[in-house]
């Protein structure tokens, strides 16, 4: 018995890889990420160890409301007068002390040399002392001394080609400088850090170029014999200012990798994700094709049935059948992975995230996760069709022509779909709008309701698809005659299959047109927020669009002849009511360049802050009830207080504020934070938007490559190519499960054409030309296309609309254009999934066809 | 084994009776529509019989075979098999009847594509779990002549051939009885001459009950009892020792 389905199996190979296909790409999805975020993991993890190796405790300094792996702000630096305490401690065998901050490298080109989204680290090292804390290694030259040399890392030394002896920019707090390579380095054995490019100076210079003369940003310390790390660390604790603390290395060393194993895990989860919907797309694919495989395999298992098979007998071995599939497929799936997970890291480099690799990492957790889910879902998929199975009567092996019997429930399919449908929008609306829920619950109630919605649309499609089929079949008629007539006819003649192979397409497009929405709507709202904000000609924005940029530059511009107004907006952290803000700064010439409307206050507020001034957004205000006169406490990362008043609440456009949680004045911010830097700026020109003018501007930020100057309209499109790249990397990680749903086209018309063998037989005998039977499988295969389409582009939309509600959404426009683009991708899908079957059906020998059993 | 059980504790039956059935109606259809396929045949077949069941296309005898062996269910009336009632049977009980006392041979061979001709002939008994029996298989084999075709797919056999498979394979689990719908359906006269030699020949060597449905007057030469289906009733009844020319009277007075 199980003998048949194995053997069964192997002789329809064919049918049975194009099944596993969808079990074989979600599969790999799974095990991709997991290697991915594992090598990054364990990348890390080896740099943290190797950078620690020979420290016991480290002193770094700290944001007064704890550090952040996101913030933009470095901690702040603390007084050198801390290492000769720590060195006179009892417990303190050695102990040195070292700057830390960011330098962009600047090319020969004069450009930035990019670490694609990694940070531009800069290091201080003890260049004639003792290296004993020093994390780096040389790979070449020397270490760097005096105020002229640097050494850089050497994985930018080879991708921008430079070698010991050359001379290489830097811009750190001022204009770009040169500097002489002296030496090419490593940190923590690995060449690079994610990409990060890394600036190395001697101490001294290092603290003069990022202005910390007499300062520190950490402190390595090895501990006397006999003294723990632990012991260490609490002799050195009671030294510390407020901004600094101290840990053991290993200590540090975990936190470290727990900062990025934070971030990894979001990387990790956000593309379990989409394994998810390529694996839940792939279901509709493998029952699909196994309920197609039993109605053909009637006779066979009515048959088996007469020889005595019982319905268990019978149950089993279509579910034997998925198992041997579910396995062979789940570990080519987990190989697959091996090979995705460098596709997933080129995507990720490609949108411009760099993250470091060590060796392969292939964890048992990988392996098991990725078979059991690929099993389990082939199985469960297989459970419906299993179920149709046991119900082939004996007597269907007589019987010509038997019919499965229907299901007792198959007349209530529409009425249970809409039932399903109505659940699942239920479903989602309460994780979308009820309060009061964990954000767990509201994403899997979001999660399941999405899915139950496909589950609910793709029962009722059954009762869609003849009409469905009726009008997005016409054109076919129209170009393919006689064939295209025919198409759409067997595209109608099982409402069933026709739907389910439909309907795998219709998630991914359904997913596909819900970000395309939702990304639309933002950026019309951004781009109407800034078309009614900024009323400059001009605005300076780091190179890479949205990285603070130093004040250096804006000041460079204010010399240019003509610039009316150049006025920045400073960002920073800071913390208020209890919560981590955003701090802006700006001063009185703003309010010529941004204009935003005023609650209270007017375009003559940000001018009259002084250094006790702040003025917030209409929400915040409403938040946490002020009004203009109360009192605003906002801490600074020193950890110093600032006692503020509110004098103005301004209303910020629906798609986006140009300012922080909190405004207050460029000139107090500037005497609290640490390197304050510019958001952006923007300039008023006499004369506005002239080549000259651009041409003047881009002149002076010549010493600033990390700096660039775009017109208003630029800037706007520089701001959304934000949303574009995130819009592309969904569309790319989404086109798997379009790529899925393909396959579940190719098998269905695969299937149908064995099952038409006869009647094509017939059709080519009474004089269909080749060419015309190709042209009916084509024409059916974008007839149910559309049909997916027509099914998932609406389902799309209205999830776009739920989910926008539910953020706020301010505006709701639909991408025409782009959904166009869709019909015609789909159409695009369906001719190309008909190449295969075409093919073989155009093949077909006329006689064996007609002799067929 | 329940089915063991019950033939004990069932009714008194002849003791040689392999099939009993009693005033079986088979209605297709309701209404005006409706169609009668079979309107009230009794039919006993003892052990060790060949019986053949002839009759005009649409008088029922399809319906008949099946609903003997458990195919279909009559509209009313009752089938023993081997002193079980199986009309009322339900489909595990039915299931574990087929593997111990019923043989199909189906017009269109009904063989398992993948599997070879002696796999085909082995299935019912790893289906029903059990170990078969070397000599008898090499012994059936023999018999149908496929000692050479062992490990032929049925695509690589002639239709003769693959008929032999089917019978050997309903013969492997030496059922109590075997149904045969037109064997020779589906084969040319001289092939299909053989292949109610073979049946023939089981019943002689091996007391194989058997009831075959079938159109070939020479069944006459071959069956111990032909009975006569016209319009859903038992019209006529000829037995051993007719001619090939009686069948044929009966026949045509039918048609
Ligand atoms: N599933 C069915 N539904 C409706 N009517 C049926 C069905 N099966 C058979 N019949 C009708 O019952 C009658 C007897 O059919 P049956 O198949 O038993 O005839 P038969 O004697 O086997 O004919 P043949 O020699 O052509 O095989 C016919 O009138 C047929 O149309
Ligand atoms: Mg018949």
């Amino acid at each position: 018995m199980f003998l048949v389905a194995l053997k069964g199996l192997a002789g329809r190979k064919l049918r049975a890889v194009l099944t596993a296909v969808a079990i074989v790409l979600g599969v790999a999805m799974i095990s991709g990420t997991y290697v991915l975020t594992d090598t990054i993991k364990a990348a890390f993890s080896t740099v943290f160890t190797t950078v620690y190796a020979k420290t016991d405790a480290v002193v770094t300094g700290k944001v007064a409301f704890g550090n952040n792996a996101n913030s933009n702000n470095l901690p702040p630096s603390f007084s050198a007068s801390l290492l000769g305490k720590v060195r006179n401690l009892p417990g303190v065998a050695a102990a040195d002390g070292g700057i830390g901050d960011l330098a962009h490298l600047v090319g020969r080109d004069g450009k930035v040399i990019s670490g694609h989204g990694a940070p531009a680290l800069a290091f201080s090292v003890h260049s004639g002392g003792d290296q004993r804390f020093n994390p780096l290694t040389l790979v070449s030259g020397a270490w760097p001394v005096g105020a002229h040399e640097i050494d850089i890392d050497e994985h930018t030394a080879s991708t921008a080609h430079y070698e010991v002896g050359q001379s290489i920019g830097v811009i750190a707090r001022g204009p770009t400088t040169k500097y002489r390579i002296a030496g090419i380095v490593k940190i923590g054995g690995v060449s690079s850090l994610g990409g990060a490019t890394m600036a190395i100076f001697d101490f001294p210079t290092a603290q003069r170029i990022f202005h910390k003369e007499g300062k520190l940003d950490s402190i390595d310390i090895a501990a006397a014999n006999g003294t723990s790390p632990a012991q260490l660390v609490s002799e050195i604790k009671p030294l510390l200012p407020p901004t600094a603390e101290v840990r053991t290395a290993q200590g540090q060393a975990k936190q470290a990798t727990k900062d990025t194993n934070g971030f990894l895990s979001i990387i990790n989860d956000f593309l379990l994700a989409f394994g998810g919907v390529a694996l839940f797309v792939g279901t509709f694919v493998i029952a699909n094709t196994l309920g197609i495989t039993i109605a053909q395999r009637t006779r066979e298992l009515a048959t088996l049935r007469t020889l005595g098979a019982n319905r268990r007998q019978v149950l089993l071995s279509v579910l034997l059948e998925a198992l041997v599939i579910g396995i062979v497929a789940s570990i080519t799936g987990l190989f697959l992975g091996l090979a995705l997970a460098k596709g997933l890291n080129a995507v990720f480099v490609h949108f411009g995230l760099n993250l470091p690799q060590a060796g392969t990492v292939f964890k048992t957790r990988t392996i098991v996760v990725a078979l059991v889910v690929g099993i389990l879902v082939t199985l469960l998929a297989a459970l419906r069709p299993a179920i149709r199975a046991t119900r082939v009567p004996p007597i269907s092996a007589v019987r010509e022509g038997a019919v499965l019997p229907v299901s007792r429930f198959a007349r209530f399919s529409a009425q249970a779909a809409l039932l399903t449908i109505g659940g699942s929008v239920a479903l989602m609306l309460v994780g979308l709008f009820v309060s009061g829920l964990s954000t767990t619950q509201r994403l899997l109630a979001i999660g399941v309701g999405a899915a139950a919605v496909f589950l609910g649309v793709a029962m009722l499609a059954k009762t869609l698809v003849p009409p469905l089929a009726r009008v997005l079949g016409w054109p076919a008629t129209e170009i393919g005659g006689a064939a295209g007539e025919l198409a759409r006819g067997n595209a109608m003649r099982n409402p069933q299959r026709t739907a389910s192979t439909a309907s795998a397409l219709m998630i991914g497009l359904a997913l596909v047109t819900l970000v395309s929405v939702l990304a639309s709507g933002l950026k019309t709202t951004f781009s109407d927020a800034v078309n009614s904000i900024f009323r400059g000609d001009y605005a300076l924005t780091a190179t890479d669009n949205f990285s603070p940029i130093s004040v250096a530059s804006a000041t460079a511009l204010k010399n240019v002849p003509g610039a009316n107004v150049v006025s920045g907006v400073r960002a920073g952290d800071g913390k208020a009511f209890g919560h981590r803000i955003n701090v802006t700064a700006v001063s009185g010439d703003i309010a010529k360049v941004i204009v935003v409307k005023w609650q209270d206050g007017s375009q003559a507020t940000p001018g009259a802050l002084r250094n006790d001034g702040a003025f917030v957004s209409k929400d915040y205000a409403k938040k946490h009830h002020l009004s203009v006169g109360s009192p605003v406490a906002v801490e600074v990362p020193s950890g110093k207080r600032l006692h503020l008043v509110l004098r103005g609440i301004f209303a910020p456009p629906k798609g986006g504020s140009p300012y922080g949680d909190v405004t207050i004045s460029t000139q107090r911010f500037d005497a609290e934070y640490q390197n304050p830097q510019n958001l952006y700026a923007f300039v008023d020109m006499a004369g506005g938007v002239t080549a000259a003018n651009t041409a003047k501007l881009t002149k002076a930020l010549g010493n600033f490559p990390d700096a660039k100057i775009a017109t208003a309209s630029q800037f706007k499109k520089n701001q959304e190519s934000g949303i574009d790249t995130l819009l592309n990397l969904l569309y790319v990680l989404l086109s798997l499960s379009i790529v899925i749903s393909l396959f579940g086209i190719v098998n269905t018309l695969v299937l149908t054409v064995f099952e038409r063998t006869r009647e094509l037989g017939m059709l080519r005998a009474i004089g269909m030309t080749r060419r015309q039977v190709r042209r009916m499988i084509r024409h059916e295969s974008i007839v149910t296309a559309l049909i997916g389409a027509a099914l998932g582009i609406p389902v799309g939309v209205v999830l776009a609309l739920m989910v926008g509600r539910a953020i706020k959404y301010p505006a709701f426009t639909i991408p025409v254009g782009t959904l166009v683009v869709f019909v015609i991708a789909a159409i695009l899908a369906g001719l190309l999934a008909a190449i295969l079957p075409a093919r073989r059906a155009g093949k077909l020998n006329v006689l064996q066809a007609l002799q067929y059993e | 084994m329940a089915v063991r059980e019950e033939s004990k504790d069932g009714v008194a039956v002849p003791a040689n009776a392999a099939v009993e059935a009693r005033d079986l109606v088979r209605r297709y259809g309701e209404g005006s529509t409706a169609v009668e396929a079979l309107r009230g045949v009794d039919i006993d077949v003892r052990s060790g019989e060949l019986v053949a069941v002839m009759g005009p296309s649409g008088s029922g005898k399809s319906t008949l075979m099946h609903i003997l062996a458990g195919l279909d269910k009559p509209t009313s009336g009752t089938v023993k098999i081997a002193g079980t009632e199986i009309t009322e049977l339900d489909d595990s009980h039915l299931t574990r009847l087929r593997r111990k006392h019923i043989g199909f041979v189906f017009q269109f061979f009904n063989l398992l594509p993948m599997l070879d001709a002696e796999e085909n002939v082995l299935l019912p008994l790893s289906i029903a779990g059990e170990k078969p029996d070397k000599a008898w298989l090499d012994e059936l084999l023999g018999k149908m002549g496929l000692d050479k075709r062992r490990d032929h797919r049925p695509a690589e056999l002639s239709g003769g051939e693959q008929q032999r498979v089917a019978i050997a394979r309903s013969l492997v689990s030496k059922p109590t009885i075997l149904f045969a719908d037109e064997p020779t359906g589906n084969l040319d006269s001289k092939t299909g001459g053989e292949i109610l030699d073979l049946i023939r020949d089981s019943v002689d060597t091996y007391g194989q009950t058997t009831v075959m449905v079938t159109h070939e007057p020479r069944a006459a030469s071959t069956a111990d009892r032909i009975l006569f289906l016209a319009d859903g009733e038992i019209v006529q009844e000829l037995h051993e020792g007719s001619t090939a020319a009686d069948v044929l009277a009966v026949m045509s007075s039918l048609r």
